[in-house]
């Protein structure tokens, strides 16, 4: 029988999805062996936090109430302490920006082994197998852990919520925080990526990566643009050479956007990307890689150089 | 003030390849300096220009082949290197999280710098873990995905954003001595000058041993193993256009057309 624990994300007064998504793949990995799962709610609304995530598999949830927003140092205390004393064999945490900033902290602490950004996870009591990406999503490996205690962070929209109602036991975790130890603070948030464009209000996308090159070459995608009377988004890359402003971003740290067309030109795919557009009705995608993982989700796709495409496509709008 | 920046060779993969057992085919593969850490180089060198007395040490954990990648921060303007390896080291399979903290830690311990710059993730393996758990290890403050930092080093604070998720950004000081993971876009890496590159070869790349690190050979142990890699199998129903560049940029045309596009 082996126990889970998985500790839940929220920032701003609102669980994120990802904190559902846990509760699945924590229900599956502890019925396998007909083990508990555990869910820690750490800082912010933690009843109302306990009460959402009182779902389906869910067996007891530990509060713990301690200020609003997420602080590394109070989560690396505070888990270690709800680990202790669940004793569980795997700990789940997102492998979101926030989970990145706790997780291997943690591990570390505890002596856990740690696996980041599974993409799947099975487990049958004494061996932890679990899916991974390597290499920008080019190829997956299957990895296994023998491990007694096991760190496992999990990509985030890879496994469905749980939605369904549960009957799980909620309780305040006394949990002890030392504020020497706490050496950060958070002193707020902004929002970044204002600006003149809105790309999420636009129908079609035209969306350029690092498959341009050059900054000069910029023009070629705006000209097709113009011929589309589409609006012009682009991958981080893009963005990261202040060849874009921020607000013209797609992905995980930019934009979600879901337009009619999602011409993405040059672009990989990579899942930061992909979590920005995948939702858009038609996905093309121009790209000489024909392994290139865009391709996985795209609805039509040109395997060639965009440097001869693209220019043949402007002329078919404006020949 | 010190600040050592940890550097990762990593290998990218070629558009087609062939995997080999458990790893890609050697011959697949190209070297080059991780994007991450060359954002975390160029905050180092900025840093040690805009304040005074500032060493900036590079260190990677690499074989003899990785001194191309160092050479390339010490041309940007770290001051030296320190590049660990081990012959116990080549044998391991993979090096997982604690295996590289175990190991930067050391390092961490033998140059005791103030401040420690580390990339969010490699690009091959994509652990994104090392920084943070080295920290844990050595007792230092940290702080995840930064793209923004000021340091107020009389004061022992590093003022910093992380890039959260959907365009929001927290704001968080953290104590020095810290680690910090360097996101992309916090600054604009520089080009090695010719002069930058002919110093370089005149800088120190130290070696380091398992041994000089007071480590033993378990270090590189591992609870993890690969036991399977393989190409995604692809969900993908995409129709994909064939022929010249006119023809499929005419089929495309088309489809965009009967979708309303460019109307
Ligand atoms: C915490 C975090 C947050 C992130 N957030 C985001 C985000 O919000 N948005 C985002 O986009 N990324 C984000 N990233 C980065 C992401 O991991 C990728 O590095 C990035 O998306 C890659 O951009 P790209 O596809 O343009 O470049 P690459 O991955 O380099 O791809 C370029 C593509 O162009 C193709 N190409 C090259 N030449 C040609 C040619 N002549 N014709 C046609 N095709 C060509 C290549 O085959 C390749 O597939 C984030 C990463 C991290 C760690």
């Amino acid at each position: 029988m082996s126990d889970v624990l998985a500790v839940a994300e929220h920032r701003r007064g609102e669980l994120r999805d990802v904190s559902y998504e846990l509760v699945t793949v924590g229900s599956e990995v502890a019925d396998a062996t007909g083990g508990d799962l555990h869910l820690a709610v750490i800082s912010g609304d933690v009843d109302a936090h306990a009460e959402a995530l009182n779902l389906e598999g869910v067996d007891a949830i530990h509060t713990v109430d301690h200020g609003e927003e997420f602080n590394h140092d109070v989560y690396a205390q505070v888990v270690e302490q709800v680990y202790d004393a669940v004793d569980p064999q795997v700990l789940l945490t997102p492998n979101s920006v926030n989970g990145l900033d706790y997780g291997p902290a943690v591990a570390n602490a505890l002596d856990l082994t740690y696996v980041s950004d599974a993409v799947g996870v099975e487990f049958d009591g004494s061996t932890l197998t679990a899916t991974r990406e390597m290499y920008s999503g080019k190829v997956e490996t299957t990895t296994e852990v023998e491990a007694e205690s096991v760190a496992v962070s999990i990509r985030s929209a890879e496994w469905p919520a749980t939605e369904t109602a549960g009957d799980a036991s909620i309780e305040a975790f006394d949990a002890t925080v030392d504020e020497d130890a706490v050496k950060s603070t958070v002193k707020g948030f902004e929002e970044v990526g204002g600006g003149d464009v809105d790309i999420t209000e636009a129908d079609v996308l035209v969306s350029v990566g690092r498959g341009i090159e050059e900054e000069e070459n910029l023009d070629l995608v705006r000209d097709l643009a113009d011929a589309l009377d589409a609006t012009l988004s682009s991958s981080r890359p893009i963005v990261d050479n202040g060849w874009l402003p921020k607000n013209r971003q797609v992905g995980q740290s930019g934009k979600v956007v879901t337009p009619d067309f999602y011409i993405a030109i040059g672009i990989s795919g990579a899942v930061q990307h992909v979590a920005g557009m995948k939702g858009a009705e038609n996905i093309v995608a121009i790209n000489t890689d024909p392994n290139a993982p865009i391709y996985d989700i795209a609805d039509y796709g040109i395997v060639d150089d965009l440097f001869e495409v693209v220019p043949a496509l402007i002329e078919e709008f404006e020949g | 003030m010190k600040v050592l920046v940890t550097v990762k060779e990593v290998a990218a993969v070629e558009d087609e390849f062939e995997i080999d057992g458990t790893a890609i085919d050697e011959a697949y593969l190209e070297y080059d300096l991780n994007e991450w850490d060359d954002y975390a180089i160029e905050e180092g060198v900025q840093i040690s220009e805009s304040e005074d007395d500032v060493e900036v040490v590079s260190v990677t954990i690499g074989p003899e082949r990785s001194e191309e990648t160092i050479r390339m921060a010490l041309a940007k303007g770290a001051d030296r290197a320190v590049r660990v390896w081990d012959d116990s080291l080549e044998d391991a399979e993979m090096l997982d999280v604690e295996a590289k903290t175990n190991l930067l830690a050391a390092v961490v311990e033998e140059e005791e710098p103030d401040l420690v710059l580390s990339g969010v993730q490699a690009d091959d393996d994509g652990f994104g873990a090392t920084g943070v758990s080295l920290a844990d290890e050595v007792g230092f403050e940290w702080a995840a995905v930064v793209n923004d930092l000021e340091l107020d080093v009389e004061g022992g604070v590093a003022s910093v954003r992380r890039e959260l998720e959907g365009g929001v950004e927290e704001l968080t000081d953290v104590d020095l001595p810290a680690v910090l993971t360097i996101q992309t876009g916090i600054n604009e890496p520089r080009y090695a000058s010719l002069r930058g590159i002919r110093q370089a070869q005149r800088k120190e790349i130290k070696p380091m041993t398992l041994d000089d690190l007071g480590l033993s050979a378990d270090v590189a142990e591992s609870d993890l193993e690969i036991v399977d890699m393989y190409e995604p199998e692809t969900e993908s129903d995409a129709t994909l256009f064939e022929g010249s560049p006119d023809e499929t940029a005419g089929q495309l045309a088309e489809v965009l057309r009967d979708g309303g596009v460019g109307q």
